[in-house]
C-alpha cells in the first residue's frame, strides 16, 4: 500500500531524512516512534506529500507522491491525516469541518456528505456535538473530530502524526480508543507516537528512528522483546520506565 | 511616442531664482527634515506624557490623555495644519495672534513643525500607552514595593522598559512623520514635494523631476529605517521581551 | 465661532464635496483589498519573481508619502496621453497607493495563522486555490477585520488631501466656501469638527469591535 524507498531530505545543509526504505502493506498497523527530532514527523508527513523531499521515491497505492506529474490533491483525499494539533477549522462548524471536503473534494451533494459525517460523528461518540464550533471542544473530542473528519473521506490509509501528545492525560485513552477500534477493524494505519501501549495492543510493526535514520524495522513482539540497537533499548528504557 | 529625458536639467538655473533645479531639490529636502525632526522632538515629548497620563490610576487624568488621543487621532491632518495656520491666530489674544501673522519668523516652518508634532505625538502616545500596559503588572508593584513613589516609579522601572518595547512601532511612526510633512506644502512649506511640483511646473521635465523626488524620499525612508533597527538593537536588553530576536 | 447660516447656504456644496470623500474612500477600500489581497498572496508565494515584485511594489509605495503619490499620477497620466481629469484619476491613485497598506495587513493576517491549518486543508485533498477561498482567508479575513477597518478611516481622512490638487471633495468645498466669503476661521473649525463627527463614533465602533474579536479568538 505504502512503499518507501531510500527517502532523503535536507532543510539547507542539514539532513533530516537519511536513506528511510520501509513500506505498510494492506491493514497492517506501523508504529513510528523515536527521540524528538529524529525525523518521524517529517517522514510520515512525506507520505501525503506534506513536506517534499530531494531523494529516493514513495509509493503510495500505485502512485509516486514525489512525481512532480502527480495530482497530489486528488492522492491526499484517498489518505487520511490526523495532526498533533488536531487542525480543525475553528471558522466552521463540526458538521461543516466534516463536509467540507467531502463537497469540494470529493464533489459529494451536501444531504449525503452530510449524513456521511453524523454516521461518523456517531461512531467517535459526538453526535450531540453536530452544532457547536472546535473552540467549544475539549481537546480529546477535537481530535475525535479530526478522525472523524479524515474517515469521512473514505481513505484507503490512515496517517496519524502524535494523535494523542498535545492531549490532557486524562483525554488520551478516548482517542487511543477509536485509534484501537479502527486498527481492529483492519485499516491500514500509520502512527508516529510515543503511547506504547497502543504499540503493543494493535501493532503489526515498529519503527524506530534517531537522527533522520530507520534504526530499528521490527515485528512488534521482536521490537519490544529484544531490539537490535542500543539506541532502540536506551529509548524503550527511558519510556518505559514510567 | 518618443520620450527625452534631459538628466542635466539638475545643472540648469531655475526661473524661480532658488539657483539650479538641485538646489531647488536640495533646499526642499532641508526642510522636509527640518520639519520632520522638529515635529518628532515634540511627537516623543507630547506623546511621552500623554501615554503616561493614560495609564496613571487617577482617572480625570487619564481621560484628558485620551481625549487628546482622540482630537488628535480622527481629524486629518491637513484639516489640522490649516486650523493651526488660518484659524489658531484668530483665536488667540488681538496682539499675539497679529505677532503670528506678521513678525513670527518662519510661519510656515514653525506651524508645520507644531502641527505635525501634535499630531504625531497621539500615535506616540497609543504606542507608549500599549508599551506600558503591556509590561508584567508585578513590575509596578515591585517598584511600589521597594518604596518608590509612584513617579519614581515611572521613571525608573516602567518607563526605560516600555521604551524598548515600543522602538519597533515608533520606528513606523518616525517613517510616517518624514511622509505626513508632505502635507505641509498645503499651508506653503517649501518641502520637497513642493519643491518637485515647482520644478515639473517650470522645466517641463515630468519624469526627472519625479524619479528625482521619489528617490529622494526612498534614501530618506531607508536612512531612518536602518537607524532605527541599529537603535534598536542599541537599546536591547538579554533575555528581556523581544530581547532575544 | 462657527457660522451655521453660511453652512447652511452652502450645504449643497458641502453635502456633493462630503459624497466625493466618501465614495472616493468606499472605492479605494473596495479595490485596495481587492488588489492588496492579490498582493499579499503574491508576496507570499513560493514563485521567487512573483514575490519580489509584490515586495518592491509595497516597499515603493510605503517608503513615499502619499501627497508626492498624488502628483505622480496629476503629473504623469496627461504627459502619457490619458487626459481623464485630476477628479477620477485619484480614484486610481488612491486605490493603487491603499492596495500597498492593505496588502501588509492582509499577509500579517494570513501569516498569523497556523500552518497546521493549511497542512490540513491540504491532506484532505482541497487545492491551492480552495485552501485559500474556504480555510485561510476566511480566518484571517476574521482576524484582521478591525485593522482593515481602521485603515480605512486613516483612508477616509487621507482622503482630504486631494484638495491640494483643486479637487473639491469635502475639505476642498470648505476652502472654497472659505475663501468666497472670507471665513476661513468659521469654515476651517467647521472641516475640523466635520471631520471629528464622523471620524470618532467609527473609531470607537472599531475599539469595541476589536475587543470582542480578541475575546472569541
Amino acid at each position: 500500500m505504502i512503499q518507501i524507498e531510500k527517502v532523503s531530505k535536507w532543510y539547507g545543509q542539514f539532513q533530516v531524512l537519511a536513506d528511510c526504505s520501509t513500506q505498510v502493506s494492506k491493514g497492517e498497523v506501523v508504529v513510528v516512534c523515536g527521540p524528538s527530532g529524529s525525523g518521524k514527523s517529517t517522514l510520515i508527513k512525506c507520505v501525503n506529500g506534506l513536506e517534499p523531499f530531494q531523494a529516493g521515491s514513495i509509493i503510495v497505492d500505485g502512485i509516486s507522491v514525489g512525481d512532480p506529474k502527480t495530482n497530489l490533491p486528488r492522492l491526499r483525499s484517498k489518505v487520511g491525516m490526523v495532526f498533533q494539533h488536531f487542525e480543525l477549522f475553528p471558522h466552521l462548524s463540526i458538521t461543516e469541518n466534516l463536509c467540507l471536503a467531502q463537497v469540494k473534494v470529493l464533489g459529494r451533494s451536501m444531504d449525503e456528505a452530510h449524513q456521511k459525517g453524523l454516521q461518523l460523528l456517531d461512531r467517535v461518540g459526538l453526535k450531540a456535538q453536530a452544532a457547536k464550533f472546535p473552540g467549544q471542544l475539549s481537546g480529546g473530542q477535537q481530535q475525535r473530530v479530526a478522525i472523524a473528519r479524515a474517515l469521512a473521506m473514505d481513505p484507503i490509509a490512515m496517517l496519524f502524526d502524535e494523535p494523542t501528545s498535545a492531549l490532557d492525560p486524562e483525554m488520551i485513552n478516548e482517542v487511543l480508543d477509536v485509534m484501537t477500534e479502527l486498527a481492529q477493524e483492519g485499516m491500514t494505519m500509520m502512527c508516529v507516537t510515543h503511547e506504547m501501549g497502543f504499540a503493543r495492543r494493535v501493532a503489526s510493526r515498529v519503527i524506530f528512528m534517531d537522527h533522520g535514520q530507520i534504526v530499528e524495522d521490527a515485528g512488534k513482539d521482536e521490537f519490544f522483546g529484544a531490539p537490535h540497537s542500543e539506541r532502540a533499548q536506551q529509548f524503550l528504557s527511558k519510556i518505559l520506565q514510567h | 511616442m518618443t520620450i527625452n529625458l534631459d538628466w542635466g536639467i539638475f545643472l540648469q538655473e531655475s526661473p524661480t531664482g532658488d539657483g539650479p533645479y538641485w538646489t531647488m531639490l536640495a533646499t526642499g529636502l532641508q526642510w522636509t527634515l527640518a520639519t520632520a525632526l522638529t515635529g518628532w522632538a515634540i511627537a516623543l515629548l507630547v506623546g511621552s506624557i500623554v501615554g503616561v497620563l493614560r495609564t496613571v490610576p487617577y482617572r480625570p487624568l487619564a481621560l484628558l490623555g485620551d481625549a487628546y488621543v482622540e482630537v488628535f487621532r480622527n481629524i486629518p491632518l491637513l484639516v489640522q495644519l490649516f486650523f493651526w495656520f488660518f484659524v489658531w491666530p484668530e483665536l488667540l489674544p488681538a496682539e499675539i495672534g497679529r505677532w503670528m501673522k506678521q513678525d513670527m519668523p518662519y510661519p510656515e516652518f514653525i506651524t508645520a513643525a507644531l502641527g505635525l508634532g501634535w499630531f504625531t505625538a497621539a500615535r506616540v502616545a497609543e504606542q507608549v500607552k500599549s508599551g506600558i500596559l503591556s509590561l508584567p503588572r508585578g513590575q509596578k508593584n515591585a517598584a511600589l514595593a521597594l518604596g518608590f513613589s509612584l513617579p519614581q516609579t515611572y521613571r525608573l522601572v516602567i518607563l526605560p522598559q516600555a521604551f524598548r518595547v515600543v522602538i519597533p512601532p515608533l520606528t513606523s511612526e518616525f517613517m510616517n512623520i518624514f511622509k505626513n510633512s508632505a502635507a505641509a506644502l498645503a499651508i506653503g512649506l517649501t518641502e520637497l514635494t513642493f519643491q518637485m511640483k515647482q520644478m515639473v511646473e517650470y522645466s517641463n521635465e515630468v519624469i526627472v523631476s519625479i524619479a528625482a523626488a521619489t528617490v529622494l524620499y526612498m534614501m530618506l525612508a531607508f536612512a531612518v529605517n536602518r537607524g532605527m533597527a541599529w537603535l534598536e538593537k542599541k537599546a536591547r536588553v538579554p533575555g528581556m521581551i523581544g530581547g532575544g530576536r | 465661532m462657527i457660522d451655521w447660516q453660511l453652512i447652511a447656504d452652502n450645504r449643497e456644496m458641502l453635502l456633493d464635496g462630503m459624497l466625493y470623500s466618501l465614495t472616493l474612500t468606499g472605492t479605494a477600500m473596495a479595490g485596495g483589498i481587492v488588489i492588496g489581497c492579490l498582493l499579499a498572496l503574491a508576496r507570499l508565494s513560493s514563485f521567487k519573481p512573483l514575490s519580489l515584485f509584490a515586495a518592491g511594489y509595497v516597499n515603493l509605495f510605503r517608503s513615499v508619502p502619499l501627497v508626492l503619490v498624488i502628483f505622480w499620477f496629476y503629473f504623469l497620466l496627461p504627459y502619457f496621453g490619458l487626459s481623464i481629469g485630476p477628479d477620477k484619476s485619484v480614484f486610481i491613485t488612491f486605490t493603487l497607493f491603499e492596495a500597498a497598506y492593505y496588502s501588509e495587513i492582509i499577509r500579517a493576517g494570513i501569516q498569523s495563522i497556523s500552518r497546521g491549518q493549511v497542512s490540513a486543508a491540504y491532506a484532505l485533498g482541497l487545492t491551492y486555490p480552495q485552501t485559500m477561498r474556504y480555510i485561510l482567508l476566511p480566518q484571517a479575513f476574521r482576524n484582521m477585520l478591525p485593522v482593515l477597518l481602521t485603515q480605512t478611516v486613516v483612508l477616509f481622512q487621507d482622503s482630504s488631501l486631494v484638495t491640494i490638487i483643486g479637487i473639491k471633495d469635502f475639505m476642498g468645498s470648505t476652502v472654497v466656501v472659505a475663501s468666497n466669503n472670507g471665513a476661513m476661521t468659521e469654515m476651517y473649525t467647521f472641516a475640523a469638527l466635520a471631520y471629528f463627527c464622523v471620524c470618532f463614533p467609527v473609531s470607537m465602533l472599531l475599539k469595541r469591535l476589536h475587543k470582542r474579536i480578541a475575546v472569541i479568538r
